[in-house]
């Protein structure tokens, strides 16, 4: 709640908070607030690259249909996506990062030498290797994206349990006998969860960049589905003509991720006072 | 009387709602030394910053002037004194640059405020490096800070503060980093170089040892204002302000907070009315809370307090 | 400073060779049965039985992953699926023209970047650190391949300044190979009507890839000079009369950007991604659209052997970083960090 607070208080954080909660209700309520809620899937090729009117508030693109509406019903898809990796991102990555911050030895050593691996490979390339070697499509890039962000949130818990394991509280709990899985998960954990939450909000903001990325390259969501990435690409046989056709979808990309880096940045702040410091008072 | 090399008058400075200066005057002579004492908190390093002409960003100046060589430094930000006021800080670990060679971070000054081409001042720095008594002074030019010792790295920021040909020398409490042994070396060879050049001495300690043997008068300072100078053998043998003397009997050998006395040196954004050590004065009456104490001359002495002729009650001296 | 060196070099070592096992890895287990993936959907269980004995699929997986070591690090990487040209010839072909427009955009980021960087902080909560907050932040929040679109759209086909794709006009040749580097090449072959050619090309590619290293390099340059005006040194080297502009460039700007420069490692990973995107939007021959080629004609040797120089690239970036910080703070080769 003091990190809500603190977000509250600097205005740009708070800015990137409404544009994450704005996302959230449009991605809820996608099928009621979109005009034409059927132009996921259908086409109407006599009203084919209209210009943004009063009728398509950002114009129809090369099968009719209404752009605004497929970039409002894309919003679910990115959050889902982002949520699903993210999440997966931290059941692989939370584990490994309090295991081998906990124990000393091999195992340890073998985990963060896997982890080292895989952060010393552009997240991007590595997926793509994925994705491939697993025949494209969305599950396949979702999959690929977990495994790519993992390391991260290993990394992070890794040096928070390293740092708390020689703090007084653990040996105290230790000394009394308390089950090491009992310290890691009750006392080490919500330790770590601000630096978890910091990184799992900026790694949103990352996911989405990412998934859309893959979609415009066309290992990611394939047609007919309303993803940001793949309009921007569908749109490109229709340049410089149809302006409005990538335009959109790429400025709801940008907002959304804007967003979760603006409040990632705010968590940062609130999570670390040295750095709060830095930026003033 | 000599000439003052220095004059600090009437100065005040305020950030925002903290008066860290209140009315300070003091004088250094040409070739003389002044020692400036107080607990931390009391204003210090605020007169030294004024003096270098580097005082923080938001700092008012209501009233008074740095004098140096008869130009008010807080006119031009300390332009016409830079390189004639020699500036030895406080922690030789944390004043040079770690990723640039001591010499040239030297050489940079001298560039600015010494005459002559790179040669010269090259030539000049190596004598310098000898006369602080640096081993090896040729190779310590091409040397990073992180290679000397704290001692040595004293002996560079001397060199430093001499390599522009000062009047006077401005030191703030030079040797609280170092170790007992070099401290008194380090003192020496500043005593040494003061004498030997004619040089000016403004010396900021905690430490009435250092006071003694090296200053020939002291500006006591309480909560920003000046609660008593003079000769430094005088003062220490006989003090008359309140606080003078019970700092003395607290703690023979260093100023520092005065423990057992009620009450702490007050925030400078809650300075009391009238004299600013009343609350903590055994001497304290009505009038106290309410008129600043105006300066008295005694023996040569100035003292902040109208009744610094009365006796301190026995407790407060225990 | 030599053998400050070499531990870097000795040190990036096992990174790459726990990449090489990975790419072994991913390239043996996740097909399923590699040599049914590689004969096709159509293939009978003797050609798959083929394909396994020709590949040496049929060996023991130990004696496969020393096989697979000793081709990597010879620098076979077998034959591509989908041109049947040699790998490793194809990728030498396409390494330059990647490391140009990755190297650019680097620049362009690091001479933008970190005077932004500087006069924000300089400029401490005033409205120039504003603009350059939301720079560095919108700067990471945008997807390259939209940008590069959008710069198209104004650049090459709206104003029509700037050409549209490729990395030279196509009726002016290629000046003869010499580093690989056409910006180089041109001006080795004397020809200024290349260079002039090229510069232009990589404009707008370079752009749209340096945008979120900008910001990064930016942010960091940004809260290290902030620390940095904290120290005791610069309030030394105030009083002692350095001079302000001096002060702020040279002897403030050097203890800062010792962070920005492990940054600049780290972001080469990021501008090798990025470059995926942009290469796709303007058609720039590199290991990007290679890359991509790769995937949608499941040429998975071609892909494996990308992974593998990217992350070798990587490395050697890496390394370089840590002599150049070295170089900056003297004290970073004496305590072997």
């Amino acid at each position: 709640m003091t990190a809500l607070r603190h977000i509250l208080r600097d205005p740009v954080a708070t800015f990137g908070l409404l544009l994450v909660l704005a996302a959230v209700v449009v991605a809820l309520f996608a099928p009621w607030l979109a005009p034409y809620p059927d132009d996921a899937f259908e086409s109407h090729l006599l009203q084919r690259l209209r210009a943004p009117s009063a009728e398509f508030p950002f114009g129809t693109d090369n099968l009719g249909r209404d752009i605004l509406s497929r970039v409002i019903l894309g919003t679910r898809d990115a959050l889902t996506v982002a949520l699903a990796v993210v999440g997966a991102a931290i059941a692989i990555g939370v584990p490994v990062g309090l295991l081998a911050g906990w124990r000393e030895g091999w195992l340890a050593e073998t985990l963060m030498r896997v982890t080292d691996v895989f952060l010393a490979v552009p997240q991007l390339i590595l997926a793509l290797a994925l994705g491939q070697l697993m025949a494209p499509g969305i599950g396949t890039a979702m999959v690929a994206l977990a495994l790519t962000y993992w390391p991260f949130f290993a990394r992070t818990v890794f040096a928070e349990t390293r740092r708390l394991r020689g703090a007084l509280f653990v040996d105290a709990l230790a000394g009394i006998g308390a089950h090491p899985a009992r310290i890691l998960l009750l006392h080490v954990l919500p330790n770590a969860a601000p630096a978890i939450l910091v990184r799992a909000t900026i790694g949103m903001g990352f996911t989405i960049l990412t998934a859309a990325l893959l979609g415009f390259l066309g290992v990611g969501a394939a047609p007919p589905s309303p993803d940001w990435g793949l309009m921007v690409s569908e749109a490109r046989q229709h340049l410089p003509e149809a302006w409005w056709f990538p335009t959109f979808p790429g400025l709801a990309i940008l907002l959304l991720v804007l967003g979760f880096n603006l409040l990632g940045d705010g968590l940062r702040d609130a999570a670390d006072p040295r750095l709060r410091r830095s930026r003033g008072h | 009387m000599i000439a003052p090399v220095l004059s600090v008058q009437r100065l005040s400075v305020r950030i925002g709602a903290a008066r860290i200066l209140d009315d300070v005057s003091l004088a250094v002579p040409a070739g003389g030394t002044l020692g400036v004492v107080g607990e931390s908190g009391c204003g210090k390093s605020t007169l030294l910053r004024a003096i270098l002409g580097i005082l923080p960003r938001g700092a008012e100046v209501p009233g008074g002037a740095v004098l140096f060589g008869g130009r008010d430094i807080l006119a031009d930000g300390g332009a016409s004194a830079r390189g004639r006021i020699g500036f030895v800080p406080q922690d030789p670990y944390l004043s040079l640059n770690p990723v640039f060679r001591a010499g040239d971070q030297i050489l940079e000054i001298m560039r600015r405020h010494a005459p002559g081409t790179r040669r010269d001042h090259r030539a000049r720095l190596v004598e310098l490096f000898r006369a602080v008594q640096l081993p090896e002074p040729e190779a310590a030019l091409a040397k990073y800070p992180h290679q000397f010792s704290g001692g040595q790295r004293q002996r560079l920021l001397i060199a430093a503060a001499l390599c522009c040909d000062p009047a006077l020398l401005v030191a703030d409490e030079p040797t609280t980093a170092l170790d007992v042994t070099t401290q008194r070396e380090i003192l020496a060879l500043l005593q040494g170089l003061a004498a030997a050049r004619g040089l000016a001495l403004l010396f900021v300690t905690h430490d009435f040892g250092v006071l003694a043997s090296l200053c020939e008068s002291v500006t006591v300072l309480y909560a920003g204002r000046v609660a008593e100078s003079g000769p430094t053998r005088d003062v220490l043998d006989d003090p008359r302000h309140p606080y003078t003397r019970m700092l003395l009997a607290c703690h023979p050998d260093r100023a520092t907070a005065l423990a057992g006395i009620p009450g702490t040196v007050p925030a400078a954004t809650a300075q009391p009315d009238g004299c600013r050590f009343h609350p903590r004065c055994p001497l304290a009456r009505g009038d106290c809370a309410l008129d600043v104490p105006q300066p008295v001359l005694h023996r040569g002495r100035v003292i902040a307090c109208p009744y610094h002729a009365e006796a301190l009650p026995e407790v407060a001296l225990a | 400073m030599a053998l400050y060196i070499l531990r870097r070099v000795l040190l990036a070592l096992p990174a790459l060779l726990g990449l090489i096992l990975l790419t072994f890895v991913l390239s043996r287990v996740i097909p399923g049965d590699p040599a049914a993936a590689l004969a096709g959907d159509a293939a009978t269980p003797a050609q798959i039985a083929a394909i396994r004995a020709q590949y040496g699929l049929d060996r023991p997986i130990l004696e496969q992953a020393v096989v697979h070591l000793r081709q990597v690090v010879t620098g076979d990487f077998g034959t591509s699926a989908f041109s049947g040209r040699p790998v490793a010839e194809e990728i030498w072909q396409r390494l330059p023209a990647t490391l140009e427009l990755t190297f650019a955009a680097l620049l362009l980021a690091t001479l933008l970047g970190i005077p932004l960087g500087l006069v924000a902080a300089l400029d401490h909560n005033g409205p120039v650190d504003h603009v350059v907050r939301l720079l560095s932040v919108g700067g990471l929040a945008i997807a390259g391949f939209w940008l590069a679109i959008m710069l198209q759209l104004v650049f090459a086909m709206d104003l029509d300044i700037l050409p549209l794709r490729g990395r030279i006009d196509v009726p002016l040749g290629l000046p003869p190979r010499v580093t690989g580097l056409l910006l180089v090449d041109s001006l080795l072959a004397g020809r200024p009507d290349m260079f002039w050619s090229a510069c232009r090309h990589v404009v707008l590619p370079a752009v749209t890839l340096a945008l979120p290293a900008l910001a990064t390099i930016a942010r960091f340059t940004r809260s290290g000079v902030l620390e940095t005006l904290q120290k005791d040194f610069v309030l030394y080297a105030r009083a002692a009369g350095y001079g302000r502009v001096r002060l702020a460039a040279i002897y403030v700007l050097r203890n800062a950007v010792t962070v920005t420069v492990t940054q600049i490692g780290l972001l080469f990973g990021a501008l090798i991604s990025g470059a995926v995107a942009v290469e796709a939007v303007f058609d720039w021959p590199g290991l990007g659209t290679y890359a991509v080629q790769a995937i949608l004609s499941a040429d998975y040797k071609a892909l494996l052997a990308v992974t593998l120089v990217v992350g070798a690239v990587y490395a050697v970036v890496n390394v370089a970083v840590d002599v150049a910080q070295a170089i900056i703070d003297p004290r970073v080769a004496e305590d072997g960090r």
